[in-house]
């Protein structure tokens, strides 16, 4: 096995970059920036691609099966002799390929930015916060220990808050940033009490050896942790549930879904980078990554299962419902999340039983090129347009022909139509649900022709509808740094699906000979194909049938249109509950009993000493007065009372 | 190292400056004062390192003891291990950024100077104390100059805060002496080191443990002793209120671990539930109160309120780690905050408001001072990579580690705190340092030279500890040894 300590560079040089333009980035370098971070970019991504090639085509298979590689461990912080934080870089067939993604899609939305955000005033902060966020996002992806990947996983959560309040003086971006951090931190806080759970029985917090215990039934550690329970579930279902409940945070899913809408606030190409390829999908990879311990717990896997797929269907029906096309491509990368989580969810361990794991993991993979690609597309749309809304748009394919083919090729990707690179992935999806859980596939059947209905009613409303109005065709697309992403991740999304996934990633290591059944992609494809047919008779040029169809579904529509009511939900706990039933009355009685108390305390001492003072007036008469009166009344206890 | 030395130079330097003449005299001199502690703190590091290193095993080292008073066995005995010399790294690191931020005071100068070094000499003395009756001596040394400067340098409703202040710190120091003069009793010595030799009886220990705790636990905000931290901090000037919480605090959390603790180890196991309770409330009840706060000052006092918390459920877990995270926490809060404070104080001295509503959008005109506010905010929500998510976690980790379910049940409390701390720290900052601005605020200057030294300084210690938490780890796990060894003992023995 070839030496891959160069690995440490890959997120390191986005730290530099980071640290660079953040501490003298005003000062030095305010129209370089760019460059400098684009050029840190690329230099991991090349060295993210030699790993993968070195690894998956050179040295990383031993005895037949894709091992694990750590290097350059270190131990950080020890808390006790068996459990401390070791910092360190794991390599295995799904970190490497995260790293791609990662320096990839961050590549390419560093390039565009040196377009899109030209000539705004904190141009070396932003892209010094891109660095910070590219660093933690392939920090958390090669982490070697469960400790290590919840550091990575705040600093990402801070990384995302700062750039969602990137325009800070926009009171709606503040407080999307802020929901955002609170939400899924939140969802840390169950992340955390898991690890302590799993850390205590499993008396380790590297993942090697964590796993290695918890998955091999005659360890004292894994008769601990399944003998013990707690509200009659194992502390081995907790465990997991708690970390999933961090997984589900960061990775939007229903019902922890709310920030991510909001988070569109964010500049469009870090909503391409953070809320659609690479840190939404941290909850995924979290899963992912503890899978075999996962696949120990039925109880576990059955959450993960149904919890994706209530967030796929729920997100795509609100999505046929929102005119900001930010807001659409939210709600659709939200629904994509869903799959890849059932996809783990009903998946087994080992051999062809893990075939949803690989899907999954496909999906993760194809669904960045094209869902990066879609809110790029976005980010140049709404360049032109200045409005987010899709009621201000229409006819601009004549205006922006690579932004139109790009769109309109990852629209087919997504909607899973062949050769593009969703087709494979959601086939691979279906074809392992199909195998364990019929329910759960004929619901992600109908999510996967919602997809493509709400996709194309997106399209069809971009870019046909109505006239595109002349004003807007002074400029163009964008400059070249603005284009050149677009074609390249367009590329991305046609070629991606013909990569030989089940030969690279598959649960335990061993490649898996690949078994496309066309037979079965027939009704999907085709269920695809007729809602996109329905989308182009809604929406390809206007007309009312729309507000008909939206009118004849009334209650449905309505509830749909409003998120199913959830943020008035948490606004009710958050604003009514917390606040007023516990905040404020935890400061009133710290105000009015706490400190009552210790000023009337003082009051007391005070009042008593102004009555007694009278006592020491220093007149002899007073003195002797109270000598004998003293005196006397020691006499009468002493006769009376002393037995 | 003569350990001495420690107290000398605040003293000597205090009294130079009673001898200067102008303003800027006093300035450089206090400065000069504040980086000779610091340095004379990071050799005497360097120095228990190698003597570690080279394999001295005593538990203090360094020592130093002449008899002071042989009647009553008081001796001025002092010794530092791990843990006194964090302390002593914190109390140095404060020092100097607190100096910095004075520089501009005009009103009696030479006296605020004056009483802030001698307020770190009373910090350096306790931290340093091997004897009860010196440490006692050294903690009210440390009381008296707080209530003048709130009182005369103040704003607000200082006198009432300067009273209220003193008055419940004097009340704790009378709770400890209570707790000291028991043990002296008992055992008739004042040495730390003795004491800890000899086996109180256990009913004694339980008699006046509370005594000690409870005193000491006044200064670090123990629930419901906490009342003062607000309105003292609110009262305070910004060095003031960076030593109070910074180093003031933290004498209470050493006091409750090296006294209380480490002599009355059986009392300190049978009263573990009792502190547990307290500690949690502080931190959820902080926790909560702080949301509800609308000035800056007050919203740091409740959050230590609650971070303090941290340090006594620490404690009263009785685990090695725990008892590590409780000493991390006590530096990584004392850094923390006072970096607040010194931000809100420059905040303050521009706009001349704290409240919360009146401000916004100061990172448009300061984005100097909005980057250290943002820092300090984002230590105390726990973001890995400052200090304050290395303690915090330490301390979570060692508490789990009492598989008792009640201690869980605490600990899980605890560890919710995490979000309602962000809560109240993105509001705080969504609306200062975010938002439209004030359109009043518009010509502000940003930090001068003085006040960048300052937050760099106390930046520097605070990602020290963040990036590389092994460095002071296992400094202070090498302190927490031998108290671990002195509560070890009972468990053998029940």
């Amino acid at each position: 096995m070839s030496n891959y300590s160069y690995i440490a560079l890959i997120p390191l040089l986005p730290l530099a970059s980071f640290i660079l333009l953040g501490l003298w980035g005003r000062k030095y370098f305010k129209t370089s920036a760019g460059i400098i971070g684009t050029a840190s970019l690329l230099a991991s991504t090349l060295l993210s691609l030699y790993a993968a090639y070195s690894y998956f085509f050179v040295d990383g298979k031993i005895n037949g099966a894709y091992g694990k590689v750590e290097v350059l461990k270190y131990t950080w912080l020890q808390f006790s002799p068996g459990l401390s934080i070791d910092m360190g870089f794991l390599l295995d067939p799904i970190s490497i390929m995260m790293i791609v993604v990662v320096s990839f899609v961050s590549l390419m939305v560093h390039l565009f930015s040196i377009g899109y955000m030209k000539g705004e005033e904190r141009f070396a902060t932003y892209y010094s916060f891109l660095g910070l966020f590219t660093f933690s996002m392939l920090g958390l992806v090669l982490s070697t220990n469960i400790f290590q990947i919840y550091i990575f996983w705040e600093l990402v959560g801070v990384s995302s808050y700062l750039l969602i309040g990137f325009y800070y003086d926009r009171p709606s971006a503040v407080a999307a940033a802020k929901k955002a951090f609170i939400v899924t931190r939140f969802a840390d806080f169950g992340f955390l009490i898991g690890i302590l759970i799993l850390g205590f029985y499993g008396g380790t917090l590297d993942f090697g050896t964590l796993l290695q215990r918890l998955t091999s039934i005659q360890s004292s550690e894994f008769i601990s942790i399944t003998r013990a329970s707690f509200l009659g579930v194992s502390m081995l279902t907790w465990g997991l549930l708690l970390v999933f409940m961090g997984g589900a945070g960061k990775s939007a899913l229903f019902p922890l879904h709310i920030w991510l809408p909001d988070a569109m606030e964010g500049p469009t190409p870090v909503s391409a980078l953070i809320h659609a390829a690479t840190m939404v999908v941290a909850g995924v990879y979290l899963v992912a990554r503890l899978f075999p311990l996962f696949a120990m717990d039925d109880a576990a896997l059955q959450v993960v299962a149904y919890a994706g797929i209530l967030s796929a269907l729920l997100a795509a029906i609100i999505a046929c419902t929102q005119t900001d096309i930010k807001r659409v491509l939210a709600y659709s990368t939200m629904s994509q999340i869903g799959f890849m989580m059932f996809a783990l969810g009903v998946s087994g361990y080992g051999e062809s039983k893990g075939l949803g794991y690989t899907a999954s993991m496909f999906h993760l993979f194809t669904h960045a090129f094209f869902k990066s690609l879609l809110f790029l597309c976005a980010g140049s749309i709404i360049h032109l347009v200045h409005s987010n809304d899709m009621k201000n748009m229409g006819g601009l394919r004549k205006l922006m022909p690579v932004t139109h083919f790009g769109f309109l090729i990852a629209c087919l990707a997504i909607s899973g139509i062949p050769p593009f690179a969703g087709f494979f992935s959601k086939e691979g999806i279906l074809m392992a649900t199909y195998e364990s859980n019929k329910f759960i596939f004929f619901i992600a059947l109908f999510t996967s022709a919602l997809t493509a209905f709400y996709m194309f009613r997106l399209y069809f409303s971009i870019f046909w509808n109505k006239e595109a109005s002349t004003e807007k065709t002074h400029h163009g697309e964008g400059s070249l740094s603005m284009k050149v992403p677009l074609i390249i991740l367009t590329a991305c999304s046609i070629l991606a699906g013909f990569v030989p996934f089940s030969k690279l990633i598959t649960t335990d290591g061993i490649p898996l000979e690949e078994h496309m059944n066309l037979l079965f992609s027939i009704a999907p494809v085709g269920l695809a194909l007729l809602a996109i047919l329905l989308a182009a008779n809604l929406y390809k040029k206007a007309n009312t049938r729309p507000q008909k169809l939206s009118q004849s579904l009334g209650t449905l529509y309505i509830a749909a249109k409003r998120k199913f009511y959830i943020d008035e939900v948490y606004l009710f706990i958050t604003q009514k509950v917390v606040f007023n039933l516990i905040g404020r009355p935890a400061a009133w009685i710290d105000r009015n009993i706490i400190d009552g108390s210790v000023n009337l305390l003082a009051t007391v001492t005070g009042k008593t000493s102004q009555g007694i003072k009278g006592l020491q007036s220093g007149s002899v008469q007073n003195y002797a007065l109270y000598f004998f009166s003293g005196i006397a009344a020691l006499a009468v206890i002493f006769i009376y009372l002393w037995k | 190292m003569n350990l001495s030395l420690l107290i000398i130079v605040p003293f000597l330097t205090a009294i130079a400056i009673l001898f200067s003449k102008e303003a800027k005299t006093t300035r450089i001199i206090s400065l000069l004062g504040a980086v000779v502690q610091l340095a004379l703190a990071l050799f005497l590091l360097t120095a228990y390192l190698q003597e570690r290193s080279a394999g001295n095993t005593a538990p203090m080292l360094f020592e130093y003891n002449y008899v002071w008073f042989a009647p009553l066995h008081i001796n001025y005995h002092v010794g530092v291990d791990g843990i006194s010399i964090a302390m002593i790294l914190l109390t140095a690191f404060v020092v100097l950024a607190g100096i910095l931020v004075s520089w501009k005071i005009d009103k009696w100068n030479r006296e605020y100077f004056f009483l802030l070094l001698f307020l770190s000499m009373g910090a350096y003395g306790f931290f340093i104390s091997l004897d009860l009756f010196t440490l006692f001596f050294f903690l009210e040394v440390a009381v008296i100059p707080k209530f003048l400067l709130i009182g005369i340098w103040g704003s607000g409703k200082k006198e009432y805060s300067a009273m209220k202040l003193a008055l419940m710190l004097m009340g704790g120091s009378a709770l400890v002496f209570v707790g000291l003069a028991g043990i002296f009793f008992n055992t008739n010595t004042f040495d730390i080191l003795q004491i800890a030799q000899l086996h109180i009886p256990v009913a004694t220990q339980k008699f006046f443990f509370p005594f000690a705790f409870i005193g000491f636990g006044v200064f670090t905000a123990l629930f419901p002793f906490h009342t003062w931290v607000p309105d003292g901090h609110s009262s305070a000037p910004t060095a003031a209120s960076m030593f109070l919480a910074g180093i003031s605090m933290k004498l209470g959390g050493y006091g409750c671990l090296r006294v209380a603790t480490y002599l009355m180890p059986d009392a300190a196991h049978a009263y573990s539930g009792v502190i547990i309770a307290l500690a949690t409330i502080a931190i959820i009840y902080g926790a909560f109160a702080t949301m509800m706060q609308k000035d800056l000052k007050y919203i740091n006092a409740y959050s230590s309120v609650s971070h303090c918390g941290f340090v006594l459920l620490g404690i009263g877990m009785l685990t090695k780690t725990s008892i590590n995270g409780a000493v991390l926490q006590m530096v990584s809060h004392g850094l923390m905050t006072a970096l607040f404070f010194a931000a809100i104080g420059m905040i303050y001295g521009r706009t001349h408001t704290r409240m919360v509503a009146q401000l916004g959008g100061l990172l448009k005109v300061t984005p100097f001072i909005s980057t250290v506010f943002v820092i300090a905010g984002l230590c105390s929500l726990g973001l890995p990579g400052l200090s304050g998510f290395v303690a915090e976690m330490t301390v979570f980790m060692g508490s789990w580690q009492n598989p008792d379910n009640l201690y869980r049940l605490a600990t899980i409390l605890a560890c919710a705190s995490i979000v309602v701390t962000a809560v109240y720290i993105l509001r705080a900052t969504g609306k200062t340092i975010m938002g439209p601005i004030n359109q009043t605020y518009l010509r502000l200057n940003d930090a001068t030279w003085n006040e960048k030294l300052a937050a760099g300084v106390l930046i520097t210690g605070i990602v020290i500890i963040g990036i590389a938490p092994f460095l002071i780890n296992g400094l202070i796990a090498g302190g927490t040894e031998t108290i671990m060894k002195q509560i070890g003992k009972t468990i053998i023995s029940k």
